[in-house]
C-alpha cells in the first residue's frame, strides 16, 4: 500500500537487487527438500509488457507450508499476528485448497526474507516483507491457494504411486486421501515423505469459490486462542535468553533533542545496574532485571541539546495550521470541475472547520525487542511489522550487513501501525545497545508505558477547512477542502511514494474518492515539525472520513433529505458503498421510527479504505455532557469472507479503537513536552464504554478478499457525531468530542 | 536482600530488592511470563494476579507485601471458575493480540468466585480496570456469561 510507487526499496537500502535475492532463495529452496514435505507456491509469472510477448520470469518456489509425518500441516506466516487474525486467516486459505482438516492446521512465523516472504501488495517484486494497509489476506490469497493446491496435488500423486492407481480416481477430504474403488486411505502425514519426492506441479487447478468448505465457515476457531488464554503465547517481552540483561532508554524530553552530556555515576550505583551507554537516540541503562534498569534511569542525569527541538505548545501549532490553511497549498490531492463557479450557483453553502489531535497507538505490549549480537550476526526477537526494514536498520545500528540480521517474528501485543516505521526505532535501539556493550550479553529493551505515550510517532494532528455547496435539487455541487497535517512519508524512504509533493496518506479517503461530486478540490498543506508522525490504524482515513461524513450529514439536513437517501444520491458510481450503506440501514431499521426520548439519537457513516467498504449506524444516548454508544450496526464488503468470525472481531475492534479516539484520545504539547504520560491521562476505551450491541453483517461477494484490520474504524466517529447531532442539535467538529465545549462554541 | 514468596503453590527465596514490584519478581526472576507489564501504575490490569484469591495489580505491589501469602498467576489458575473462564475464552475466541488477556482472565475468574451470575453491569464494574486496546470487550462480556453458566454455583471459587 505505502510502497505502491516504490521502485526497489531493498536496493535503496542494501544495494542488492530483488531479482538477485530471488535467485539465491530459489537455490536455497531446491536444496531444502528432504525431511517431510516442503512445498511452495508459484508466483504468477509476469509476462513482459513490451510488445505483448510472454517472456516470463522464472517461477519462484516459496515454502509456505509444511506437512509433517505427525499429520500436522504448518503454515508459514510471512505476516505478523498482532491480533488481526492472520495466524488463522492464512492457514484457512491453505487448508481450503489442501482439503485439510482444520484440527491438523498449525502456524509459525516465517524468517525475514525477501522476496520469498515479501508483501506483493506493497510492491510487485515483493521487495519488502511487512504487514500493513490491511493487505495480509489480499496479498496472500492467490499465493497460499497455489501453495495449498500444489501440496494437495503432490499428496495425491504420492498416493497414486503408492497404491498404483490413477491420480484422477483419488479424492481428498478433511485431511484424508482416499481411493474408493480399492478402499485405500491414507493421512497427509503418512504420505508426506513420499509426496516430497514427487515433481512440483506447475499447473494446479484452484477451486471455484462455490466449492469452498473452510473459507467462509461461520466459525473457524482461531489457532492462537488457547495460548493467549493460558498465558503461554510468547511475546518479545517474554523472551528469556541465558545471561540476558534488560535495558531502558532515557530519551530527549522534547522531540528533536539530543544528548549533550550525561553523568552515569548515580545510575551505576543502583544495585543491579550493569552498564550505562549512549546510543543515537538517548542513553541506555542496563540492569540485571527490569526493576534495576528502571531505578537506574530514575537517577540518570542527562543534559540535552535542544537547539533543534520542537518547543511549541499545541495551541501554537494549531494557530500555525490555521494560518497555513489560508496560504497556497503544498500539493493538490484532487481537482475536478470548477469549485468556485459551482459555489456561486449553490443555493446553500456550508463552511466548517475540523480539528484532530495527535494520537498515540498505545498497544498493550509496550515496545520491546531482544537482541543477541556476535561478531558476524545479530539475532532479533520482536513483534516486527516491517521485517525487511527492521533488518536493514538493525544491521546499520549493529554495523553488519542486512543478511547478517536474523529476525524471529513473535506475536505482537498490538501495533495499530506503531511497529511499522522507517527508522525501526525500537529495533534499531536494541541493536545499538547490543553494539554499545560489544555484544557481551543479550539485551532486552523495554519501553515503559510512559516511553510509549510520550515517544512520538503519533497519528498526525490535523486541521481541515471545508466549504460545500448544495444545488436546488439537493445535490452537492461543490466541495472544497484544505487539509493541514504533517507528512508521514516525507523525509523517510517512503517519500518515493510521494508524487508532485503530495503525501497520499495525508488525504486518502477524501470526498473526491468516495462520492460522486462534479466540482471538488482537495488540497494539502504540509507543516514541518521535529515531532515524528506515523500511520495509525486506518491512517489518513482516520481523520478524512470524519470531516467528510459529518459534512455530508449536515449537508443532508440543509437539503432537507434523509442522511441515508442523501448519501445514496451521491453514490451512483460507487455501488459497493451504496450496497453496504443499504445493508447497514436495513439491519438497523433505519426506515422505522426511532424514539428520540431520553437523549437518544442515531447517525450513519460510510467509508471505503484499503479496498473494503464499511457502513455503520450508531445509536447513542446523550446524558448531560456524556455520550454513550448503545448500539452499532455495521455492514462490511471485504470481498470473499475468508473467516466471518474474524471479520466480526475486527469490526468490533475497530469500533472500540475508533471510539477511544472519538471520545477521549489526544496527545497535547506544552512547550514541546508531551502532557500525557500513562493511561490516567491518555484515556482509552474501557469495557463500560463499549457498546452493548454490535451487529456485523457481511455483504455477500465473489470478489477477491480485501482487508479488515482497519476499515471498520473510519465510519465510527462520524456516525457517533451524527447521532449526537440528531439527539441534541450540537455539531461536533473537534476531536475528541467534547459536548460541553461544542455546546458553548455554538457552531 | 532475600525475599520469600509463594507462587502457584511453590515457595521461592529470591535475592532481590524487597521494594521490587511483584510483577518483575515473577516475570524476571521466576520466569513466569504469562503475567504482563502494561502500565506500571495499576491503570490497565495486564499484570493482574490473585493474592489469597483476590485480584491484585502486581505492578504496584511490592514483593515484600506478599510474604506469607499465596500468589496465583495465569500459569497456576486452577479454580473451577478460572478454568471455566479460560474455556469460555477459547470457545468464543476472545483474544486478538492476546497481550492483556491473562489479566482479563484473572480479573474475570476473581469476579466469578464472588459473583456466580454477574449482570452486564456487574461485569462492566469488575472489568473496567482491565484495558484491551483490541477492544475485545463484547466477547469478554459474553465469555464471562458463558463461564458463569458453565460453573455449578456450589463449586464456584
Amino acid at each position: 500500500m505505502y510502497f505502491r510507487y516504490f521502485k526497489d526499496p531493498v536496493s535503496h537500502w542494501t544495494g542488492v537487487s530483488a531479482s538477485e535475492l530471488t535467485r539465491r532463495d530459489f537455490l536455497k529452496f531446491t536444496s531444502l527438500a528432504g525431511a517431510g514435505l516442503t512445498l511452495g507456491a508459484l508466483v504468477p509469472e509476469r509476462a513482459a509488457a513490451a510488445g505483448g510477448s510472454a517472456a516470463a520470469t522464472p517461477a519462484l518456489a516459496m515454502p509456505f507450508l509444511r506437512v509433517d509425518p505427525d499429520n500436522t500441516v504448518t503454515v508459514t506466516s510471512k505476516h505478523v499476528e498482532a491480533g488481526q487474525g492472520v495466524w488463522t486467516g492464512l492457514p484457512a486459505i491453505v487448508a481450503e485448497e489442501l482439503d485439510a482438516s482444520w484440527s491438523q492446521m498449525r502456524v509459525e512465523s516465517s524468517p525475514a526474507r525477501v522476496p520469498m516472504y515479501g508483501n506483493f501488495a506493497f510492491d510487485p517484486k515483493g521487495s519488502v516483507q511487512g504487514t500493513g494497509g490491511s493487505t495480509a489476506v489480499a496479498n496472500s490469497w492467490m499465493q497460499l491457494r497455489q501453495a495449498g493446491a500444489t501440496a494437495r496435488a503432490m499428496l495425491v500423486e504420492a498416493a497414486a504411486a503408492e497404491w498404483k492407481v490413477p491420480a484422477a480416481e483419488i479424492t481428498v477430504n478433511e485431511g484424508v486421501v482416499t481411493h474408493s474403488k480399492s478402499g485405500k486411505k491414507a493421512t497427509f502425514g503418512e504420505l508426506a515423505v513420499r509426496a516430497a519426492k514427487m515433481p512440483i506441479p506447475t499447473d494446479v487447478k484452484l477451486k471455484d469459490p462455490s466449492q469452498f468448505k473452510i473459507i467462509g465457515r461461520d466459525k473457524l476457531p482461531r489457532l492462537d486462542s488457547r495460548a493467549k488464554s493460558f498465558g503461554t503465547q510468547q511475546f518479545a517481552i517474554d523472551v528469556m535468553l541465558p545471561g540476558m540483561m534488560t535495558a531502558v532508554v532515557m530519551r530527549p524530553p522534547r522531540f528533536g533533542g539530543k544528548v549533550a552530556s550525561f553523568d552515569a555515576r548515580k545510575a551505576k550505583a543502583v544495585p543491579g545496574v550493569v552498564d550505562v551507554v549512549q546510543i543515537p537516540r538517548g542513553v541506555a541503562v542496563i540492569g540485571r532485571d527490569t526493576w534495576s534498569a528502571k531505578k537506574g534511569r530514575e537517577v540518570l542525569q542527562v543534559t540535552w541539546d535542544e537547539s533543534g527541538a520542537e518547543t511549541r505548545s499545541t495551541a501554537q501549532i494549531l494557530a500555525e495550521y490555521k494560518h497555513l490553511s489560508q496560504l497556497p497549498e503544498t500539493a493538490k490531492a484532487a481537482k475536478e470541475g470548477d469549485v468556485d463557479a459551482a459555489l456561486k450557483t449553490a443555493v446553500h453553502t456550508l463552511d466548517a472547520e475540523f480539528e484532530f489531535p495527535y494520537l498515540a497507538h498505545a498497544p498493550m505490549e509496550p515496545l520491546t525487542a531482544v537482541a543477541r549480537l556476535s561478531a558476524d550476526k545479530c539475532e532479533i526477537w520482536a513483534g516486527c511489522q516491517f521485517q525487511t526494514i527492521d533488518q536493514v536498520n538493525a544491521a546499520m545500528a549493529a554495523g553488519l550487513k542486512p543478511d547478517q540480521v536474523f529476525i524471529t517474528t513473535l506475536a505482537a501485543g498490538g501495533t495499530f501501525g506503531r511497529r511499522a516505521n522507517a527508522e525501526s526505532d525500537y529495533i534499531a535501539e536494541v541493536a545499538s545497545i547490543a553494539k554499545a556493550v560489544g555484544g557481551k550479553y543479550p539485551v532486552r529493551l523495554i519501553w515503559t508505558r510512559e516511553d510509549d505515550i510520550m515517544g512520538g510517532r503519533y497519528r498526525p494532528m490535523n486541521y481541515h477547512r471545508i466549504t460545500a455547496g448544495l444545488s436546488q435539487d439537493g445535490k452537492v455541487v461543490a466541495y472544497r477542502q484544505r487539509v493541514v497535517g504533517q507528512s508521514i512519508m516525507a523525509g523517510t524512504p517512503f517519500a518515493a511514494a510521494m508524487k508532485d509533493g503530495l503525501d497520499p496518506t495525508a488525504v486518502e479517503g477524501n470526498a473526491a474518492e468516495q462520492y460522486d461530486i462534479e466540482n471538488v478540490h482537495v488540497t494539502w498543506s504540509q507543516p514541518k515539525s521535529a515531532l515524528p508522525v506515523l500511520w495509525w490504524r486506518s491512517v489518513g482515513h482516520s481523520h478524512m472520513s470524519i470531516s467528510k461524513e459529518i459534512m455530508f450529514d449536515e449537508l443532508a439536513q440543509l437539503a432537507g433529505k434523509d442522511p441515508v437517501a442523501f448519501r445514496l444520491a451521491h453514490l451512483e458510481k460507487h455501488p459497493k458503498h451504496a450496497a453496504a450503506l443499504r445493508l447497514a440501514a436495513e439491519k438497523a431499521g433505519w426506515d422505522k421510527p426511532f424514539s428520540k426520548e431520553k437523549g437518544r439519537g442515531r447517525g450513519v457513516a460510510v467509508q471505503e479504505s484499503f479496498g473494503t467498504v464499511v457502513a455503520q449506524v450508531a445509536e447513542v444516548t446523550v446524558t448531560g455532557d456524556t455520550i454513550r454508544v448503545d448500539r452499532v450496526v455495521c455492514a462490511v464488503d471485504c470481498g470473499i469472507a475468508v473467516n466471518p468470525d474474524v471479520i466480526k472481531a475486527q469490526m468490533q475492534s475497530c469500533i472500540g479503537y475508533g471510539l477511544a479516539a472519538a471520545l477521549h484520545g489526544k496527545i497535547t504539547l506544552t512547550d514541546g513536552r508531551v502532557d500525557q504520560s500513562n493511561f490516567h491521562q491518555y484515556t482509552v476505551l474501557r469495557i463500560n464504554e463499549m457498546p452493548r450491541e454490535i451487529e456485523v453483517y457481511v455483504v455477500p461477494s465473489t470478489n477477491p478478499p480485501t482487508g479488515v484490520g482497519e476499515p471498520g474504524l473510519p465510519p465510527i466517529a462520524p456516525a457517533v457525531a451524527n447521532a449526537v447531532r440528531a439527539a441534541t442539535g450540537i455539531k461536533l467538529r473537534k476531536l475528541p468530542f467534547d459536548l460541553a465545549e461544542a455546546r458553548a462554541a455554538k457552531v | 536482600m532475600s525475599v520469600k514468596l509463594t507462587v502457584n503453590n511453590q515457595s521461592h527465596e529470591l535475592d532481590i530488592d524487597p521494594n521490587m514490584p511483584l510483577l518483575w519478581a515473577i516475570r524476571d526472576h521466576l520466569q513466569l511470563t504469562g503475567t504482563k507489564f502494561g502500565c506500571g501504575m495499576a491503570l490497565c490490569g495486564a499484570c493482574t494476579v490473585h493474592i489469597d484469591g483476590q485480584a491484585v495489580r502486581s505492578c504496584v505491589t511490592p514483593v515484600s507485601a506478599v510474604a506469607g501469602k499465596s500468589v496465583t498467576t495465569i500459569e497456576g489458575l486452577e479454580t473451577p471458575s478460572g478454568k471455566a473462564v479460560q474455556d469460555a475464552w477459547v470457545s468464543l475466541d476472545v483474544p486478538q493480540c492476546g497481550y492483556c488477556q491473562s489479566g482479563q482472565i484473572m480479573s474475570a475468574a476473581a469476579l466469578l468466585a464472588t459473583n456466580a451470575k454477574p449482570t452486564d453491569g456487574d461485569i462492566d464494574a469488575a472489568m473496567a480496570g482491565n484495558i484491551c486496546r483490541c477492544a475485545t470487550y463484547v466477547r469478554i462480556r459474553n465469555a464471562i456469561h458463558e463461564a458463569a453458566s458453565a460453573v455449578p454455583a456450589a463449586t464456584n471459587g
